[in-house]
């Protein structure tokens, strides 16, 4: 007996012959192995990066932003280039966990916990540039608007920069609370199989005394759908207001309109690209590639092909607006600074045509949008495209303006200011190493949901009674 | 809180749980609760509970993030400390459009999440009566509270025909306690230490 019926045309979302207890024992299993020793050299690795970057920062901290070879000119470098490439990561695990879920995309179940996770360690990294960025880091509260002894003064709400600490850290909270809202019925059920003490401690902690009941179910599921629902417009607020960092100044190559679209199809485009990254080793390394099937990686695919178009589209509006506006200014940036292969920073504009536009046409074929090694080859490509993106807006934009006395030397980031941006690689892997062994990498709960409708043995299952059925409506009215 | 008499009958299939839920309601008993893996959708109108409100608190704390914004930058900006921007209107609204946006849903999801788990009276520490370690796995768990004048085996027997896999007999208090988990004794065995 089945409660729900999909098209037999669907792909199965849970391969293999799954019962309810096999999802269980096939996602705590890692939770419950030791780690193995790829674990412990990728996670010592990680920390490693991380101590590096902790002494840049320190660097920075004594030194000053100088350190970073910043000068007056370019005052925005590496950093705020990382800051937008971490946040632009960041945007796929909301994407995925909300406006899929408005959506109804099945699919979304097999990754959004992983994807999210990552979202929140994203933009944990992202965080630090701006903070670091500000030289003199002890007095980062003063972004804060409170009644202070300094006036009272206040910080300014008109500024697209204080726009952004509200944005970030909105939705660093929102979605720290889906993620976690999510995890506790997932605690529970590892809290409930354990056999060390231990465990059953701190996963007791964790799963904050979760039963199942079916009130309780009644309200996370509301909680979980409005708090989608106010995901989907603050995902996409988040880059639009990151975008109008640039967009509100008047600075030849940011003041364009087009920029809060073209940044949020960017982040939806290099987020996934990361959760592929990410997932492709993950259902590898943990054995669980019957839940996150060749079709999941398919379908994202397909929206990193969709929002990779997109991105290109954008970057031809630029070039062609940089004609049609017949402004010195404007033309002087797009088309000598940037598309000018042969300019100081034209290596970049180039670099990030060709990973950003042209090489996602490749998932345009069925055959390479589900090929393992091709998408996890692409992934990466895409994730540095995406970066020579914020490169060339933020740096080519800054070391030619107006005024040709005011014009940089070339500028390169000094070893600390790379350090930083390792750093925040450390910072990153630490937490997704510490998540992949100690957290469900996979929503349990949420694969049970979607496993009678979708798995395998109950299509198959399915498919075999409708099959039977047309037989003997066949034999019946045969005469 | 007082100890009440449950009798526990395990499911393992929702298409049997579902016709159990209104066998057992047309007899007349009491469902205490049905504990589930995951959300089976309609189970909550199945055993009569009333639609949750949780959406409408969440209403409330969205427009009242809105206002605080809104009246907050308004205050600061046009009577507090009126800046002058090169200018431009000390009431700009639209300026302040990103922030109030922001203010709202952070105020949603916060105050949401926060109500969630006071109704549902979860937090880390809380320690809850289990009646069956496969509810977080496998199993639907059907809880039926007694009365004086419940037969337990008939009970039992009934469940077992209805499709139970497993009956049990519980004595156990609802409600929550402070506790840890890998504490195998129950508090309500041990008068002393019961907190709810």
């Amino acid at each position: 007996m089945h409660l729900k019926y999909e098209s037999q045309l669907r792909e199965p979302l849970v391969y293999g012959d799954k019962t309810y207890s096999k999802v269980t024992e096939d996602i705590v299993r890692p939770i419950e192995a030791k780690p193995t020793k790829l674990w412990y050299i990728g996670f010592y690795i990680a920390v490693a990066l991380l101590m590096f970057g902790v002494y840049s920062v320190y660097r920075e901290v004594t030194y000053g932003i100088g350190e970073w070879n910043l000068n007056k000119t370019v005052g925005w470098g590496w950093d705020i280039t990382n800051f937008v490439w971490w946040v632009g990561i960041g945007h796929a695990g909301t994407l995925i966990s909300a406006i899929l879920l408005l959506f109804r995309q099945g699919w979304r179940t097999g990754v959004n916990r992983a994807a999210e996770a990552m979202t929140i360690f994203a933009v944990m990294c992202a965080g630090q540039f701006p903070i670091f960025h500000m030289g003199r880091v002890w007095m980062a509260f003063f972004v804060l608007p409170y009644p202070n002894s300094r006036g009272p003064l206040w910080v300014n709400f008109n500024s697209p920069l204080l726009w952004d600490v509200f944005a970030i850290s909105t939705y660093f909270t929102v979605s720290l609370l889906f993620w976690y809202s999510g995890l506790l019925p997932d605690f529970a059920t590892v809290r409930d199989r354990a056999f060390t003490k231990l465990r059953k401690r701190l996963y007791g902690i964790a799963a904050f005394g979760w039963t199942g009941s079916t009130k309780h179910w009644q309200r996370h599921e509301s909680l979980s759908l409005v708090l989608a629902g106010l995901s989907t417009p603050l995902v996409l607020s988040v880059h639009t207001i990151v975008s109008f960092d640039f967009a509100t100044s008047v600075i030849p190559g940011w003041h364009t309109t087009i920029f809060p679209p073209y940044f949020v199809a960017g982040a939806i485009f290099s987020g996934f690209a990361m959760v592929q990254t990410l997932m492709i080793i993950v259902r590898k390394v943990f054995a669980m590639e019957d839940y996150v099937t060749i079709g999941h990686i398919e379908a994202m695919n397909k929206v990193i092909v969709l929002t990779g178009s997109i991105v290109g589209i954008a970057y031809l509006t630029e070039l062609f607006m940089g004609w049609y506006s017949q402004n010195k200014y404007e033309g002087y940036t797009f088309w000598y600074s940037r598309a000018y292969l042969f300019s100081p920073y034209g290596w970049s504009y180039w670099g990030m045509m060709a990973c950003n536009v042209l090489s996602p046409q490749i998932f345009w074929f069925r055959k390479m949008r589900r090929n393992i090694f091709v998408t996890f080859f692409m992934s990466v490509i895409v994730n540095i495209g995406m970066w020579f993106e914020r490169f060339v807006i933020i740096v080519t934009s800054l070391y030619r303006d107006y005024l040709p006395s005011s014009w940089s030397v070339y500028y390169s980031p000094s070893i600390w200011e790379i350090g930083f941006y390792a750093g925040t690689f450390g910072l990153f892997f630490t937490c997704f190493f510490l998540f992949a062994k100690y957290f469900p990498v996979i929503a349990i709960a949420e694969i049970k949901y979607v496993l009678k409708t979708t798995g395998e043995g109950y299509k198959n299952e399915m498919g075999n009674i409708e099959a039977q059925k047309l037989e003997e409506f066949v034999h019946e009215h045969a005469h | 809180m007082a100890k009440k008499k449950f009798v526990v009958g395990c499911f393992n299939d929702e298409a049997v749980l579902f016709p159990a839920v209104k066998k057992v309601r047309t007899a007349g008993y009491k469902i205490h609760d049905v504990y589930t893996p995951f959300a089976v959708h309609g189970l909550d109108h199945a055993i009569g509970l009333r639609e949750t409100s949780l959406h409408t608190a969440g209403f409330i704390y969205g427009i009242t993030g809105t206002t605080t914004a809104l009246s907050c930058i308004s205050w600061i900006f046009t009577k507090d400390w009126p800046l002058n921007i090169g200018g431009k209107p000390h009431f700009a609204l639209p300026a302040w459009i990103p922030i109030m946006f922001e203010l709202t849903v952070l105020f949603a999801a916060v105050g949401m999440v926060l109500t969630f788990c006071y109704l549902c009276q979860l937090a880390p520490f809380v320690k809850k009566h289990h009646f069956h370690p496969r509810a977080t796995d496998d199993y639907f768990v059907m809880v039926i509270e007694c009365t004086e004048k419940t037969n337990i085996e008939d009970l039992k027997a009934f469940l077992t025909n209805q499709g139970a896999l497993e009956t049990n007999f519980q004595i156990a208090e609802e409600g929550w306690w402070l506790g840890r988990y890998d504490k195998d004794e129950m508090p309500f065995e041990n008068t002393e230490v019961v907190a709810a």
